[in-house]
């Protein structure tokens, strides 16, 4: 973040939200990570005149920002876009009470499934909510956004959301940061009042023609709110359009008119009649739903999109003018370049020296499921255990050689999930797999529901001690805070002993026989079982020395080590490898212990 | 310069996104409009890695279009090739000599590309493809990690941007115990193209 002639700084749309929030007097701001939010609150974090959280989960977030924001400070959430989805209850609570000092909720879209396990336009949730949702185009509107987000919460009493996508959040662009923190935040105080803040039915059904009423009046400040703009143009083509849309458009058709809206709901029917009057034809050019598309056609105004415009996935420039040619609105035939087929792929993988790695082998060999892909024989086996999973960077173990996963839904299904299976009576052993920040996220209400209804499975806990998915947040089993201040650890076995459970296993997450044997017994015991691996995520891991290597007189090229899939492990022709650069040496050895031929050392310091 | 579409590839931990905040931070200072997007997330265990990186009077979409970029920079020959359908014709690709085969490859379930390939793939859309040995320079100068700067040395050479801005810029990226090496990494790579060992 530095300046230039221009005194404008280089910067991600998520630094441009946090630093707008910041100068825009945001006192508490709350978040769980997910990509491609994760970074508004990194970002918010370094400041220190502000409480900045990591929450549990979402859910927990949105109701920190709710209760401060009743205290008349500004407050925040920011969350990705299936967060929302965890955080809908208190979204809705909040939209009926309304706040005191303003809230502004970010909710980040994945367009693309760049990093997700679903596509969802979130504008949707800002229409259920009856709230007012705001949208920027680059990284300058979302700074200049943020303070305006703020202020029409306090003056319509009602929470904002922001809606973000993957390219706003994670591109950089010039902005002109000139706004400067209040120098006196507001001083917190909380008023009595009951028909507001307490939603009993008496009190909900007052808050509901209030909620129409401030829809109607929201819809009139859009008329004129400078969210809103039209660029006139050409009088052949009208665009509406919004967020990265918005560029996308004006790159494909520089002469067009276009009416960019910056709040996309509720809609200023006068300002896009009248837009629609002036031109011939009228399109809408969005990313995912036709969400301005349908709004305006209930409008009586007649105006095309989604028949041109794809609904799935990302747009882009090349995309918008490829379907405006199909379409006919531009000359020329649609740009034919394609990638070059048959070269090898290169998608994310475990890293070398993980953690999670040497337990997925465990549960892979346990429960015959190296064969599942991978059979060079061509007689697999039938798995003997059903493995239910979680979201997190050991989702990769879905993959081979591990084929240790079977199912991946939501964060904190796994549990559920194993529970369904084992009460369905499917007759096999079933494992749930979770991670420490997604146990905690939504994994214990999923664990006392097992203990509850006396489910027999084994539920795995991988603790690396990090967020390491997100980019290594800290979590509230990690000892530190979202600012850096050292804060008190949960014990995760002291929480699942304290939920009922009676069978609890801690395993250091690299010794293979311990693993193993815990394993084993927990699948022979006929009851709910834990076990918890410990193990510090690679990245993370402090000590890299002496890394292994294989001793090619002894190695026989079975290729054991090669079914844990650590990137550090290669083979060319008949010969199989360590790579010494990537091999974190004694905090892993896993490779070392599996090895049938006791190939693997300590690399010689000669060696080197 | 009207417009000036960059594709910087690599695999996940080779400071593709540094080089691109670099350039984009000089053209900045410079007094371009300049937009950016890299991959982030999943890509960064080991994954393959893009940045677009955009520099122009104005610029709208930080996205740049297939068949438009006048520069393939890329830090790994796999990730060269498979980007390389990126380039305009007669466009610009400077290349890392350098292999780091996926996993599949390691598997033996697939081959990794050779040479000749990655060059055929190249030459579809350009005849000037320049391979250059970045990671056994950088090497050579003691440290394999100023490979990035040493290849926006290279790369230097054809940007209109200014030396004092270049260096600025890197300076103020880095740490200022790896400055020395990392200026000598970028003198290195600027030399390596003047003296037209390509
Ligand atoms: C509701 C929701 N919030 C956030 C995310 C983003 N996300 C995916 S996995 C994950 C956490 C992973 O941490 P952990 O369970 O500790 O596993 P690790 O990656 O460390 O192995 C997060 C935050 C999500 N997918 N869904």
């Amino acid at each position: 973040m530095t300046t230039n002639p221009k005194n404008q700084r280089l910067l991600s749309g998520n630094e441009a939200f946090a630093l707008g929030a910041y100068h825009a007097g945001v006192k508490v701001a709350a978040a769980y990570p997910g990509t491609p939010s994760t970074e508004i609150m990194e970002t918010l974090a370094q400041f220190k005149d502000l409480h900045a959280e990591w929450a549990t989960n979402e859910k927990v977030a949105m109701e920190v920002a709710l209760g401060a924001c009743y205290t008349g400070v500004r407050a925040m959430a920011s969350m990705k876009h299936v967060g929302l989805n965890v955080a809908s209850d208190p979204f809705l609570a909040a939209a009926t009470t309304g706040v005191n000092g303003g809230l502004v909720i970010i909710s980040a879209d994945d367009p693309g499934i760049h990093s997700s396990q679903n596509e969802q336009d979130n504008r949707h949730y800002a229409k259920l909510a009856k709230i007012p949702v705001l949208e920027p185009g680059d990284s300058q509107e979302a700074y200049d956004l943020m303070g305006i987000a703020f202020d029409l919460s306090e003056k319509f009493d009602t929470p904002v959301m922001v809606r973000t996508t993957t390219r706003i959040s994670h591109s950089k662009s010039a902005v002109k940061t000139s706004g400067k923190r209040p120098a006196e935040a507001k001083h917190p105080a909380f008023y009595y009042n009951v028909p507001k803040y307490v939603m009993l039915p008496v009190n909900a059904r007052s808050q509901r023609p209030k909620i129409e009423k401030r829809l109607v009046e929201l819809a009139e400040y859009a008329e004129t709110s400078p969210l809103n703009q039209v660029s006139e143009g050409g009088k052949e083509l009208g665009i509406i359009t919004s967020g990265i849309s918005y560029q996308y458009a004006r790159e494909v058709f520089p002469k067009a008119s276009i009416l960019k809206l910056g709040m996309t709901y509720p809609l200023p029917r006068k300002l896009i009649k009248d837009f629609a009057g002036k031109v011939k034809r009228l399109i809408v050019i969005e990313e995912l739903d036709p969400f301005l598309e349908e709004n305006i056609k209930a409008m009586g105004i007649t105006v095309s999109g989604k028949e041109i415009i794809p609904r799935i996935g990302e747009l882009s420039a090349r995309i918008v003018a490829d379907a405006a040619r199909n379409a006919g609105l531009l000359a020329g035939e649609p740009v034919k370049i394609a990638e070059v087929p048959g070269l090898p792929r290169r998608p994310p993988l475990l890293c070398p020296g993980c953690p999670h790695a040497a337990m997925f082998f465990t549960l892979s060999t346990i429960g015959q499921r190296a064969k599942l892909l991978e059979a060079k024989d061509n007689t697999p086996k039938e798995p003997e255990i059903i493995i239910t999973g979680d979201i997190g960077c050991y989702t990769l173990a879905a993959y081979p050689p591990l084929n240790a996963m079977d199912t991946t839904a939501c964060m904190g299904a796994s549990i559920g999930q194993a529970v369904g299976m084992a009460k369905a009576g499917i007759g096999k052993k079933v494992v749930a797999v979770i991670g420490d920040s997604t146990f905690l996220h939504s994994g214990i209400t999923g664990l006392v529901n097992a203990v509850y209804n006396q489910a027999k499975i084994t539920i795995v806990i991988l603790d690396n001690g990090t967020t390491a998915m997100t980019g290594h947040q800290e979590h509230p089993g990690t000892g530190f805070s979202a600012q850096g201040e050292a804060a008190p650890a949960v014990k995760l076995e002291d929480l699942v002993r304290g939920i009922g459970v009676k069978n609890v296993k801690i395993v250091d997450a690299f010794n293979m026989k311990l693993l193993r044997s815990a394993v084993k017994e927990s699948l022979a015991a006929d009851e709910l079982s834990v076990i918890i691996t410990r193990g510090t995520c690679a990245v993370r891991q402090p000590k890299k020395v002496n890394p292994r290597a294989i001793d090619a007189e002894i190695c026989n090229a079975c290729g054991a080590c090669l079914r844990l899939g650590c990137p550090a492990i290669q083979k060319s022709g008949d010969k199989v490898s360590i790579d010494a650069v990537l091999c974190i040496g004694d905090a892993c050895t896993v490779c070392q212990q599996i090895c049938p031929k006791q190939a693997i050392a300590p690399l010689k310091k000669e060696m080197k | 310069m009207k417009k000036l579409d960059l594709l910087i590839t690599g695999v996940g931990g080779q400071g593709v996104v540094l080089a691109s905040d670099i350039i984009g931070e000089a053209a900045l200072a410079e007094g371009y409009d300049v937009k950016k997007t890299d991959t982030l997330g999943m890509a960064q265990r080991g994954g393959s890695v893009v940045s677009n990186l955009r520099i122009a009077e104005k610029v709208w979409s930080p996205l740049i279009t297939e068949g438009e970029a006048d520069i393939l920079f890329a830090f790994e020959k796999l990730e060269a090739a498979r980007w390389g359908y990126y380039l305009k014709p007669g466009g610009i690709a400077i290349i890392n000599n350098h292999a780091q085969p996926p996993l599949a490859v390691s598997l033996g379930k697939t081959a990794y590309p050779t040479d000749t390939e990655v060059t055929a793939i190249l030459k579809q859309r350009t005849d000037r493809v320049y391979f250059i040995d970045g990671t056994k320079l950088a090497q050579e100068l003691g440290n394999v990690r100023t490979v990035n700067i040493l290849m926006l040395g290279c790369l230097s050479h054809f940007l209109p941007l200014k030396l004092e801005t270049w260096r600025e810029v890197i300076a103020r990226y880095l740490p200022e115990k790896l400055h020395t090496i990392n200026m000598t990494a970028f003198d290195r790579g600027r030399k390596e193209v003047r003296d037209g060992h390509l």
